[in-house]
C-alpha cells in the first residue's frame, strides 16, 4: 500500500487561511523518507500551532532519533488554525503531515508530545481530522498507536481513553523501544491483532497502557485503587532516564523553518533535571537527576548546529542554566569562538544567586544589553522558605544592582501568585522587592532610566511534586490579591511609573489545574468541552473558561466530584493520587515529608552540593548524578574557517561598486 | 545616559552582487519576511562574506526589490547583496541555490556594474491561471475591463482600507494562446490563463487587484482560487502591448552584464 500526499487537496484551501507557510513545510534539516522504505512509521505531533510546535526540541529530538534508523521513517504534524479545520472538514482533508502531506491515519504511531495539558483539545481536533476514533477502545488494526510523552504525560489518566499508551520520562530511547516491538508484531502478521500489541507494550515496561488498568472508586468520589486488568502487566509504571546526554547529542540537524517561529534561534540542551528542589516545579521533580553535558559535547552541538542551520543566535538551555558546573568554560570558550562574528550567545533560566557578572559579561561582549531575567518565584521570604526557592532578597538586590552598574537598564522578575499558605501580605511584598530594585538600580547607574517588570503567574499544583496534595487558590482570590498588588505598585509616587506590572486573570489556571490533577473521570470534561468548541486552550483568544465550566457541569452530572474537588480541595496522606500507579522515581513519603517541610516553611538543599536526601530517584531508578567539572579549562576547539573561501573569483581585481542600490 | 553602540572593525564593501531567484510550487507561500529569514541564514551557511551595518544590531546589507505577494509564485524576484571580497557571481548562485529549499531556486547572480536596478523594475508580467473558468468568460471579463478608463478597487494595506485605480497601470490583459505547460483545460474542466502587464505604481496594482476588478465589471468569480506567477519584471519595452507577451518588458540585469 502506498500513501498520496494529500497536498493538491490542501493547496487549493491554503490561499484562504491565514498565514500558509506553516502548512507548506519544506523547513531546512527536515527529512522525507519513501514511504515503502519503512517498516515503522511514526507521525509526531506538538499539539499547538506550528509557530510553537516547530521549534519544540523533544519533537526535534525524537524526529531524529527515528528517521536515523534505516527500517524506520518520522513526519512531523501541529494543529491546524480553525480557519484551516473548518475548510478541511468541509473539502474532506485529512489531518496531515508537513514534511509529506501524508495522512496521519496512515502512520503506524501518531505520538504527541504533552509540555502543557492546554494541548489536549489539540489532540481530539487533530484525531478526529485524521479519521482516527477519539477513544482508543474504538479503535482497530488499520488505526496508529496513540502515544502521549511529555512532562503532562507524567499524568495521562484525563486523557487515558483517548491515549493508547504514554511514555514517561526521557523518550530517545523508549521510542526506538517502541519502534521494535512494532516493528516486530508486523513482521510476524499482526499476532492477536491491537490487544496483542498492545500488551507487549505494555509487558515491556516501556509505556503505560491505560485499557490494562481498571480504576475503582470510593462513595465520597476518591480513588480506592487502581488495579492491572491483564496478566503480566506491571503495578507500576516507571520513567525512561538517558544517562549519558553525550552519547545522545541531538538534536544534530536543527529544523529552520521558513515561517516564522517563536524561538528564533537555536536550542543547546546543557544538562537536563534539577535539584534546586523547588517544590512547586514538576520540571525539576520529575527529571532528576541532574545530568550534564560536557563542555566539549555542548561546543561541537553549537558549532555544528550553527553551520547546519545559518543561526545568528544560540541558547544554553537547562532548567537553571548556570548551574552547570562548567558553564563558565562554556561561556568564555564560545564567547572567544564566535568574537567578531554576529553569533550571539543566550543563557535563559539563570537563577539568582548563580548569576555572575563574568558570565553575563561574556555573554553580551557584542554589546547587547537589553534585559535580565530572575524569577524569585514569591514575593516574601517565608513564601520563598515554603516554595524553597532559597533566594534572599538581599542575593536579589545585590545581583540586579552589579547588573544595572554593568549597562543593563531592565530588569524582569517572575513571581507566582496563590502558592500554598500565601496571605496578602506576601504577595504585596512584591511591590516592596520592585521599589528596592528601582531604588538600587538608579544609585548603581547613575540614572533614572531604568525599568523592573513584575511579572505574575498563577500558581497550579502539579503531579510528582510536594504540592501535589495542595488546595489551588480559587481564581476569584487570585485576581483579588493581583488587583491589591497593582494597587499597591501604581499608588507609589516614586517608583511606581518605573515598574511594570504583567499578569493574566486567574481563571486558565484553573482550567489547567484541573487537567494536570484530574483523574480519568476530567477526560469526560475534555471531551465535551472539545464538542462544544475548545480549541487552542493556551491562546486566550481561543480559551473560554465558562466554556469549560459548561461542560464539567454536563460530564460530571451525578458524580460526587466537581471541579473544585478537583482544584480546591486539599488531598490527604491516604488519599490514592490518580498517578500513584505512575513511577517517577520520588518516593511519596519523602515528597509528603517535603510537603510537610513546605507548611513548616522549612528549606531542603541541593543533593549536587550536600549528602543525598533520599528523595528515592536515584535508588528507584538505578541512576546517579552527572556533573563535572571534568577540570577542562579550555574548549579547544579548531578555529573557524574563513569565509568565503570557495566564493572568491578567480582574478580578484576589485571592480568599482556603485554606491546606489536597489530597493 | 544612552549607551553607546560599539564602534566595530567592519570590513568595507568591495562588491555588489544582483541576484533573481524564483519563488515556486508550495513555497509560493513564503512572505517576503520568511524569504529574508531564509536567505540570511542560507549567506551565514554558505560563508559568503556580507558587509554589515555598524551599531548595536548589526544587520547584512541586502536590498529587497518588490517582492511578490505571499501565495503568487514568481520566476523574476531580485535581491542585491554588497560583500567584502571580490566573488565569483556564479559560485555564488550555485553554493546559495544549494542552501535554499528547493522552490526558492537562485537563478542567476551578477556583478552590480549599473546603478539604479529599482528604477528599472518599471512593470511586472503575471501570468493568472483561473481553473473552472472558460477561455470564453475570461476573455469578456478582460475585454470588459479593458473597456473602462478606470476601475476602483479597494485593498486593505498596512495604513487601512485603501480605494485605488486597476485599469490605469494595466498595460494589457489577454487570454494567453495555447499555453506551455498542462495547466490548460483538462479532465478536471477548463482552465483561462490570463496573460497581465502591469506597471509599478503607488499604490502597487497587483494580481488580485485586477482579478477584484473582473468580478466588479463582468462578475468573473473563479470558482478556485487563481494561481498567479510573475513571469518577469523589467523595464517595459516598446510596444509592450502587442506581440509576445514575454517581451513585454526586458531583463533589467542586461545592464550589469553588458
Amino acid at each position: 500500500m502506498t500513501v498520496e500526499s494529500v497536498f493538491p487537496q490542501l493547496e487549493a484551501l491554503l490561499p484562504l487561511v491565514t498565514k500558509p507557510v506553516q502548512y507548506v513545510g519544506g523547513e531546512l534539516n527536515a527529512v522525507s523518507k519513501p514511504w515503502e522504505s519503512a517498516a515503522v512509521r511514526w507521525a509526531l505531533m506538538y499539539p499547538d500551532a506550528y509557530e510553537v510546535g516547530v521549534p519544540n526540541q523533544g519533537v526535534q529530538i525524537l524526529y531524529e532519533v527515528i528517521n536515523e534508523r534505516d527500517d524506520a521513517l518520522a513526519e512531523r504534524t501541529y494543529a491546524v488554525w480553525p480557519d484551516l479545520e473548518r475548510l478541511m472538514r468541509e473539502h474532506g482533508v485529512p489531518q496531515f503531515t508537513v514534511d509529506s502531506h501524508r495522512p496521519v491515519g496512515a502512520f503506524d504511531l501518531l505520538g504527541l508530545s504533552f509540555s502543557t495539558e492546554l494541548g489536549y483539545t489539540n489532540m481530539l481536533t487533530a484525531l478526529d481530522l485524521a479519521g482516527i476514533p477519539l477513544h482508543a477502545a474504538d479503535r482497530d488494526e488499520s488505526h496508529p498507536v496513540v502515544v502521549a510523552g511529555g512532562h503532562a504525560a507524567f499524568n495521562p489518566e484525563p486523557i487515558a481513553a483517548f491515549v493508547d499508551a504514554a511514555v514517561l520520562g526521557d523518550g530517545e530511547q523508549a521510542v526506538l523501544a517502541l519502534t521494535d516491538i512494532v516493528k516486530a508484531w508486523k513482521a510476524e502478521g499482526a499476532p492477536g491483532g491491537r490487544e496483542e500489541l498492545l500488551l507487549r507494550i505494555a509487558r515491556s515496561g516501556v509505556a503505560y497502557v491505560p485499557a490494562f488498568y481498571d480504576v475503582e472508586y470510593l462513595p465520597d468520589g476518591r480513588i480506592q485503587r487502581v488495579v492491572p486488568n491483564r496478566p503480566g502487566v506491571p503495578w507500576r509504571v516507571g520513567k525512561h532516564t538517558v544517562m549519558d546526554l553525550d552519547e545522545w547529542p541531538y538534536p544534530k540537524a536543527p529544523l529552520v523553518p521558513l515561517a516564522e517561529s517563536v524561538h528564533e534561534r537555536m536550542s543547546v540542551e546543557i544538562f537536563r533535571g534539577c535539584t534546586r528542589g523547588c517544590r512547586f516545579c514538576q520540571a525539576g521533580m520529575i527529571t532528576r537527576p541532574v545530568r550534564e553535558r560536557s563542555a566539549r559535547t555542548i561546543a561541537e552541538m553549537v558549532d555544528n548546529g550553527l553551520t547546519r542551520t545559518g543561526y545568528e543566535e544560540v541558547g544554553l538551555l537547562s532548567l537553571s542554566s548556570a548551574d552547570h558546573s562548567e558553564i563558565a568554560v562554556v561561556a568564555k570558550g564560545l564567547a572567544d569562538r564566535y568574537e567578531g562574528t554576529e553569533t550571539g550567545l543566550s543563557l535563559p533560566s539563570t537563577r539568582v544567586d548563580a548569576f555572575n557578572i563574568e558570565l553575563a559579561n561574556e555573554l553580551t561582549r557584542n554589546g547587547r544589553r537589553s534585559g535580565l531575567t530572575f524569577a524569585p518565584e514569591g514575593g516574601s521570604e517565608r513564601m520563598r522558605r515554603v516554595i524553597n526557592k532559597m533566594v534572599t532578597e538581599d542575593d536579589l538586590i545585590r545581583t540586579v544592582a552589579t547588573a544595572y552598574g554593568n549597562g543593563w537598564r531592565q530588569v524582569k522578575l517572575y513571581f507566582m501568585c496563590g502558592l500554598p499558605t500565601e496571605t496578602d501580605d506576601d504577595v504585596l511584598q512584591i511591590a516592596e522587592v520592585a521599589r528596592r530594585v528601582i531604588e538600587t538600580g538608579r544609585q548603581a547607574s547613575g540614572t533614572r532610566d531604568i525599568r523592573c517588570t513584575v511579572s505574575i503567574g498563577g500558581f497550579v499544583p502539579k503531579p510528582h511534586t510536594p504540592f501535589q496534595w495542595a488546595a489551588q487558590l480559587d481564581h476569584e482570590t487570585t485576581d483579588e490579591r493581583l488587583r491589591k498588588l497593582r494597587d499597591a505598585i501604581r499608588a507609589d509616587k516614586q517608583y511606581g511609573k518605573a515598574i511594570g506590572f504583567r499578569y493574566h486573570d486567574g481563571r486558565p489556571g484553573i482550567v489547567e489545574g484541573l487537567l494536570s490533577r484530574g483523574d480519568r473521570r476530567v477526560g469526560l470534561i475534555i471531551e465535551q468541552a472539545w464538542r462544544e468548541g475548545a480549541r487552542f486552550d493556551g491562546w486566550s483568544e481561543h480559551f473560554s473558561f465558562d466554556r469549560w465550566m459548561t461542560a464539567a457541569q454536563a460530564a460530571l452530572e451525578g458524580l460526587p466530584v466537581d471541579v473544585d474537588w478537583y482544584t480546591t480541595r486539599e488531598r490527604d496522606y491516604a488519599e490514592v493520587l490518580p498517578w500513584d500507579h505512575l513511577d517517577s522515581g520520588l518516593d511519596k513519603d519523602w515528597l509528603w515529608e517535603d510537603w510537610q517541610d513546605a507548611v513548616a516553611e522549612v528549606p531542603v538543599e541541593d543533593c549536587r552540593w550536600t549528602p543525598c536526601f533520599d528523595c528515592g530517584v536515584c535508588d528507584q531508578m538505578g541512576t546517579e548524578i552527572q556533573v563535572g567539572p571534568t577540570g577542562l579549562t579550555l574548549l579547544g576547539m579548531p578555529a573557524l574557517p574563513p569565509r568565503g573561501e570557495g566564493l572568491v573569483a578567480a582574478s580578484s581585481a576589485p571592480s568599482a561598486p556603485s554606491e546606489r542600490t536597489a530597493g | 545616559m544612552a549607551r553607546q553602540a560599539p564602534v566595530r572593525d567592519v570590513a568595507p564593501t568591495v562588491q555588489r552582487l544582483r541576484l533573481r531567484y524564483a519563488k515556486r510550487g508550495r513555497l509560493r507561500f513564503t512572505s517576503t519576511r520568511d524569504f529574508q529569514r531564509a536567505l540570511e541564514r542560507a549567506l551565514r551557511r554558505t560563508g559568503v562574506p556580507m558587509a554589515y551595518s555598524q551599531g548595536f544590531n548589526p544587520h547584512p546589507r541586502i536590498s529587497y526589490a518588490n517582492a511578490a505577494p505571499t501565495g503568487t509564485a514568481s520566476e523574476a524576484e531580485y535581491v542585491e547583496l554588497a560583500v567584502t571580497a571580490v566573488l565569483d557571481p556564479e559560485k555564488v548562485r550555485e553554493a546559495l541555490d544549494a542552501a535554499l529549499p528547493p522552490g526558492l531556486d537562485v537563478v542567476e547572480v551578477v556583478e552590480v556594474r549599473t546603478p539604479d536596478l529599482a528604477d528599472r523594475l518599471e512593470a511586472s508580467v503575471w501570468r493568472i491561471e483561473l481553473p473552472g473558468v472558460a477561455d470564453a468568460d475570461a476573455a469578456a471579463a478582460a475585454t470588459a475591463f479593458l473597456e473602462r478608463a478606470e476601475v476602483e478597487v479597494q485593498r486593505l494595506t498596512k495604513s487601512g482600507m485603501r480605494t485605488f485605480d486597476a485599469r490605469g497601470p494595466v498595460v494589457r490583459l489577454d487570454v494567453a494562446g495555447d499555453p506551455p505547460g498542462a495547466a490548460a483545460g483538462d479532465a478536471e474542466g477548463p482552465c483561462a490563463i490570463l496573460d497581465l502587464v502591469v506597471r509599478h505604481v503607488t499604490p502597487s496594482v497587483r494580481p488580485d487587484d485586477v482579478l477584484t476588478a473582473l468580478r466588479q465589471v463582468a462578475d468573473l468569480v473563479p470558482p478556485v482560487p487563481p494561481r498567479v506567477t510573475r513571469l518577469a519584471q523589467g523595464p517595459l519595452a516598446a510596444g509592450a502591448s502587442t506581440g509576445p507577451v514575454a517581451l513585454a518588458v526586458s531583463d533589467p540585469l542586461a545592464a550589469d552584464r553588458a
